[in-house]
């Protein structure tokens, strides 16, 4: 990246500061000046960072992406909204990186339990938002968080009083509707001790070239629960990057699922630090068609000892896409007993199709059970057969396996609004013919 | 129904059957018994078309065509089914999907109409319960996280629906405790009938006291050293393989 491209967005950001969220919050504000700094002279990431070395984002360059003035007036359409938003959730909708009154959904919610525009919350309820922002992730980590730090225009604040047991999922869905626009929007999700939630982010866009830089910040409390999952369905024109940094308390759990199918090129981070006898579960499925570049690196953090982590990663690349998949495990020398195994599966459709993938355990402790298991290929030729024995002939049977390999990880998704949405999505992908889909 | 005439069959250049002569008639039932290597699965993997094997002679003609020219499924189709020694486990595709799929595409062979899916949930439901088994497998993926006695009466669950003429059971007793291996046997049993024919190929003579064949015989070292009817099989768990491999070295 060149300096001159960082300064441009520099010159462009003091035009734009004064109209950010919070510019009242000193904290705030000395934050967003430090990220500021630490852009400029970063830039975005480069391949020669180790963690981006298979994600070149130059490309990102060659286009100055400009935030969107507030946004009134809804642009989009009710029938294909419907296809993204949940009917029985509590929603925030983010137009453009600005929320919409009239598209979210907040009303019924319980006492004890926030849920709201993250400009909102810096208006109602700084305090709280300042033991937050920035305190899982680090401005200087990547240049990609920098600026999501200095420029974050909204987003979401979810916050869970100790036991409070959430009945419906909260929804925030992003929606890019601006060709050239760039939203950077900042979520905040804190579950208290023994809370339970299940959060969705949802990124989705018009048939535009655009920048989606969103950063998610959870914290979750002793004992606590949060699921959270991830529908990324941009358009096919743009670039999206999406970081989630996690802290996990003592026994708490943390589940991720994240659906990665749109973007020309999208990256997504998913970053958690476990502490004694928490558990995570990271999920991950990735459909990759013409010259789509997807992304995913997550870091497991295994800080104390008793510690469970699993992940699952698939892919399913075809014409000339590329997957990439960076899997870190890290065990601190004070972690034993910790149980962790990360797998991550590659299925290539087209022989221009790539997977780049790179698992890499880290282990400090001496008394762990780690393992991880990598595969690339092609489909296992003994269910091929199996089916065929069942009168399924080849390609029909090659169709049904490439469609049951995604839709394991789909399965994986409980609330049913949202996984009859991903199958959707898988289906248009993967067509199955002649079976109703509540059989899927 | 189904003649082999001595059949040779490689595998990675070593022969594994070495001339195969059985003649199988409709609504008989024929145990293929042998130890282990002798060449039983190798026979009933051929018969329905996996890959890994060269032919190298002989024939098998099943109702007046050549079975060894058709791909899988349409053996499959024409009404070979092989219940596997070893299910297969396929995540994300649901029983009832596969068990659609498979008599939609015999129906469509045979020119008739897709199956209506109210019927389909009607037929399969009376099928499921003779298997002594819950409706909710029919909506878990196949075969993932089965116990040994699941998988196979599932198979034995996916024959009964698919209705074919040649059932070949591969090794289906082996790993199943006494009640597992009864369901099984009631299943096969209540399949049985004047059109349909059953190779059960098996390594343990326990599965006949369940499943009376009409006839036995034994494999050993890629040939068919003896054949006889159900008693066969009494001598055979008396005496032990090495009983006949002795005769065969000793000829």
């Amino acid at each position: 990246m060149t300096t001159a491209l960082a300064s441009r967005y520099a010159a462009e950001y003091q035009t734009l500061a004064p109209a950010l969220p919070g510019q009242t919050l000193s904290w705030l504000t000395a934050l967003r000046g430090e990220a500021l700094e630490q852009f400029s002279v970063q830039g975005f990431p480069s391949p020669r960072e180790e963690e981006w070395r298979y994600t070149n984002v130059s490309a990102i360059e060659k286009k100055l992406f400009s935030p969107a003035t507030r946004v009134t007036a809804s642009p989009v359409d009710s029938d294909w909204l419907k296809s993204y938003q949940l009917e029985d959730a509590w929603s925030v909708v983010l137009v453009d990186g600005h929320f919409s009154a009239e598209l979210s959904v907040l009303n019924g919610l319980p006492e004890n339990i926030s849920v709201m525009g993250m400009a909102d919350a810096l208006a109602k309820q700084p305090d709280k938002l300042e033991n937050y922002i920035n305190q899982a992730v680090n401005s200087s980590e990547h240049g990609f968080i920098a600026f999501n730090t200095a420029w974050f225009t909204d987003g979401l604040f979810v916050h869970v009083a100790a036991k409070q047991v959430l009945a419906k999922p909260i929804q925030v869905l992003h929606i890019s509707t601006q060709n050239d626009v760039l939203t950077a929007t900042r979520t905040v999700i804190v579950a208290d001790e023994m809370a339970e939630a299940n959060v969705i982010e949802t990124f989705v866009g018009l048939d535009n070239a655009y920048l989606s830089a969103a950063v998610t910040e959870v914290f979750v409390g002793a004992n606590a629960q949060i699921t959270l999952y991830k529908m990324q369905c941009e358009s096919e024109k743009a670039y999206h990057f999406g970081g989630i940094y996690v802290k996990q308390s003592r026994d708490a759990r943390f589940n991720h699922h994240n659906f990665a199918f749109g973007g020309l090129l999208a990256r997504c981070d998913i970053h958690t630090d476990l502490d004694q006898a928490s558990e995570c579960e990271l999920n991950g499925l990735y459909l990759g068609i013409k010259r789509q570049h997807i992304d995913n690196h997550t870091r497991i953090n295994h800080l104390k000892p008793h510690g469970i982590s699993r992940e699952l990663y698939k892919g399913v690349l075809d014409d000339r896409a590329r997957g990439v998949f960076q899997g870190r495990v890290i065990v601190a020398e004070d972690a034993q007993k910790t149980d962790s195994q990360m797998n991550n599966r590659n299925l290539l459709l087209s022989s221009d199709a790539e997977a780049d993938t790179k698992p890499q355990l880290e282990i400090y402790a001496d008394d762990v059970k780690c393992g991880h298991g990598v595969t690339v290929g092609q489909l296992d030729e003994k269910s091929v057969f199996y089916l065929q024995s069942r009168c399924v002939d080849e390609e029909t049977a090659r169709n049904i396996l490439t469609f049951a390999f995604a839709n394991e990880m789909v399965d994986k998704v409980k609330i049913k609004g949202l996984h009859d949405r991903v199958l959707e999505q898988v289906l248009v992908r993967f067509p199955q013919e002649g079976v109703e889909k509540s059989w899927l | 129904m189904l003649s082999i005439k001595n059949l040779t069959v490689n595998v990675n250049d070593k022969q594994i059957l070495k001339g195969i002569n059985l003649e199988i008639k409709a609504g008989e039932i024929h145990a293929i018994m042998g130890p282990n290597g002798s060449g039983k699965s190798t026979l009933s993997h051929i018969l329905s078309g996996k890959g890994g094997y060269t032919v190298t002679g002989g024939s098998v003609i099943y109702q007046g065509k050549d079975l060894l020219a058709m791909p899988p499924e349409i053996r499959a189709r024409e009404g070979v089914f092989l219940a596997f020694q070893y299910p297969v486990e396929i995540p994300g595709v649901s029983n009832i999907y596969l068990l659609k799929a498979a008599l939609n595409s015999i129906r469509k062979h045979h020119g008739q109409p897709e199956v209506d899916a109210m019927d389909f949930l009607t037929l399969v439901k009376g099928k499921i319960r003779l298997l002594e088994m819950d409706e909710k497998f029919l909506y878990r993926a196949v075969n993932e996280g089965f116990s040994g006695g699941e998988k196979k009466r599932n198979e034995i669950l996916q024959m009964a629906i698919l209705e074919p003429k040649l059932c070949i059971l591969d090794e289906t007793d082996s790993g199943l405790d006494i009640d597992a291996l009864k369901v099984v046997a009631e299943g096969v049993n209540s399949l049985r009938s004047p059109e349909r024919s059953f190779v059960m190929v098996t390594h343990y003579q326990r599965l006949l006291d369940y499943i009376k064949p009409d006839f036995v015989h034994v494999l050993a070292n890629g040939q068919i050293v003896k054949s006889g009817g159900a008693e066969l099989a009494l001598e055979l768990e008396e005496k032990g393989y090495s009983w006949l491999e002795d005769t065969q070295a000793a000829a």
